[in-house]
């Protein structure tokens, strides 16, 4: 029931910021130089056809009706239609989510399994050369371009080696191995900063963790070494690491728009990039409300499993 | 000797005992040793770049390293050494001007929100909590979209994008030092609210203000080169890393060099900024002598 309660007032608390944003991106395009009546009218400069335009689209009232017209479709899952691709706008986030949604949880995977036994050993061996290197690479995988370390995974596994594809993608559910190969080179640029971040973050846990009483109490009665890291320590350290990781999930969103763009994949960043290309606003203003939903239903996610796994919390 | 002048003059000392503590790091004066280099290489383009950074060679056509270019040559024949230098300037242009806006605009929000409190805190909150649930790229790229292609408007878009990151910093520090003896005593000798704000609360705001822009810098020199990649920032045939990279993209079968050093030259800068922004923050998380 707590819980309950607690959830009910996060997801009370998002919906201003939501609205805040949504007024933020409705003023974006409003502010735009040039008629919208005349941009949709294309090559028919008829006044008559520009004023019918006009009113069908409701630009002849007042901006703050415009502005719950628009709330209202988009409350009803209607995103408006694509000037480029002249589909729906929903349906086209429909198509393209799960492809980002893909190569985010295979990076993240990627990131955990390199990420989490890195940042442990660091921290065990603190101030040694594996704890220097560690934290070396992992600031250096914080500042690599995720663009240029496309490029260079590229030239280097497609090109030279030949062994992985250079760009594209396959439906997952088209061929689930040809898939795993398009996309393990962009997941495993996607992964590199997700990596250095669960990795730094880890070996701070850990390192905290390991100063606390009842790890010298562990230790004090005997345990094998081992059994106080594995069992005592990182059963803790990892509590932050696990909220960590699902609010950089949200973060994921950001190298995507980069990564799909080297890698020509048809997912959700690459719909951004196209849509400011093609001036279709409608999409840009789709894809920033997604993302931030996205990023505050994942932090919504990370509370929970933060009052979830930390015991003192959950009593 | 009054609160009101005690507080500066401790401040003072703390921030030379910071500086002490920011040069016995390590990770710090690698970091600004990277920093410093960029920048005299950002400084000095003109006298140390070996050819013109613009003017096309039709017979040095994507050479590869030579003696006479170090670094080979781009598409156009242009010298990709003297890009890379020159591509210093607009990196770190673009990373100053964008911390600078994102810390004119965000710290006065901060200080305002968190000194004033009440419907005034809530406004600038809220408001910065949109911006922040919104992806950094995403948002600067929105933006720079809307204000049309340039490295100006780059700058604009990282700025903005960046700023509610410096409200929600200033705005925590103000929370906790708004409540301290020497802000309560200059309240109580009835000095005026901007007074406090100017002489007590923000000289012991900068040290952090500094730290974050320092690891700011880090992913504005990012998001420019991401955003001319995209074709959103430097436009050709001005020298930009990040534009550099995206022409480079064509040829990576054929001239590999045009794709390494432009982005060798990125990672470098950011690893710089982000060893002197890790090291200022372990100084300032050390307790004070």
């Amino acid at each position: 029931m707590a819980m309950l309660n607690f959830i009910f007032r996060r997801v009370l608390a998002a919906i201003p910021t939501l609205l805040i944003l949504s007024v933020f991106v409705f003023l974006l395009l409003k502010l735009l130089p040039g008629d919208p009546a005349l941009a949709l009218a294309g090559e028919d400069r008829d006044p008559a056809v520009i004023e019918s335009i006009r009113v069908k689209y409701g630009l002849d009232q007042p901006l703050p009706v415009q502005y719950f017209k628009w709330l209202g479709d988009i409350l009803q899952g209607d995103f408006g239609v694509s000037i480029r691709t002249k589909m729906s706008i929903g349906e086209m986030l429909a198509q393209r989510l799960p492809v980002t949604l893909q190569l985010s949880l295979q990076a993240m995977l990627i990131a955990i399994i390199i990420g989490i036994p890195a940042g442990v050993y660091a921290a065990i061996r603190r101030g040694s050369y594996v704890d220097v290197a560690v934290s070396t690479v992992g600031l250096a995988g914080l500042s690599v371009p995720s663009f240029w370390l496309g490029i260079m995974l590229i030239m280097a596994f497609a090109v030279s080696l030949g062994w992985l594809p250079s760009g594209g993608f396959v439906n997952f559910s088209d061929a689930p191995l040809e898939n795993l190969r398009y996309t393990l080179l962009p997941s495993l640029v996607l992964g590199t900063a997700a990596a250095a971040i669960i990795m730094r973050h880890t070996r701070n846990s850990m390192l905290s963790v390991l100063k606390q009483d009842y790890i010298r109490t562990a230790r004090a009665k005997g345990l094998k070494e081992r059994i106080v890291i594995i069992r005592h320590a990182l059963r803790n350290g990892l509590i932050p690491i696990v909220t960590t990781g699902t609010l950089h999930l949200g973060e994921l969103l950001s190298g995507a728009v980069l990564t799909e763009q080297v890698f020509g994949i048809p997912g959700f960043g690459k719909m951004i990039v196209d849509g400011v290309f093609s001036r279709d606003y409608a999409v840009v203003q789709a894809v920033i409300l997604c993302s931030a939903a996205i990023f505050l239903i994942l932090s919504l996610l990370a509370d929970i499993l933060y009052v979830k796994l930390s015991p003192r919390l959950q009593a | 000797m009054s609160a009101a002048v005690a507080a500066p003059a401790n401040t003072g000392s703390r921030n030379r005992s910071f500086l002490l503590r920011v040069l016995s790091q390590r990770s710090a004066v690698i970091g600004l040793a990277i920093v410093l280099f960029f920048v005299a290489l950002a400084v000095f383009a003109p006298w140390i770049a070996p050819y013109d950074p613009i003017a096309s060679d039709w017979l040095s056509v994507r050479q590869a390293p030579s003696a006479a270019h170090w670094m080979g040559t781009d598409d156009l024949g242009r010298d990709v050494l003297t890009r890379v230098i020159y591509g210093a300037q607009a990196s770190l242009l673009a990373g100053l001007i964008a911390v600078s806006i994102a810390i004119l605009a965000g710290l006065p929000l901060g200080l305002i929100a968190g000194y004033f409190g009440g419907w005034v805190d809530t406004i600038i909150s809220r408001c910065t909590d949109a911006l922040l649930a919104c992806p950094f790229l995403v948002l600067a790229i929105a933006l720079a979209a809307f204000l049309g292609a340039s490295l100006q408007n780059a700058m604009i878009a990282i700025g903005i994008s960046a700023m509610p990151i410096f409200i929600r910093l200033v705005r925590g520090q103000v929370l906790t030092i708004k409540n301290e003896d020497f802000v309560t005593a200059a309240r109580g000798q009835g000095m005026r609210d901007r007074s406090i704000i100017l002489s007590h609360i923000l000289p012991n705001v900068v040290t952090p203000v500094v730290v974050q822009a320092t690891i700011t810098m880090a992913v504005a020199i990012l998001a420019e080169a991401s955003l001319a990649f995209l074709g959103l920032g430097q436009r050709p045939p001005a020298a930009s890393w990040g534009s550099m990279l995206d022409v480079a993209r064509q040829f990576m079968l054929d001239a590999p060099w045009m794709s390494i050093w432009p982005g060798l030259a990125i990672v470098t800068i950011v690893l710089g900024f982000n060893l002197l922004g890790d090291g200022l923050n372990d100084a300032l998380n050390q307790k004070d002598d």
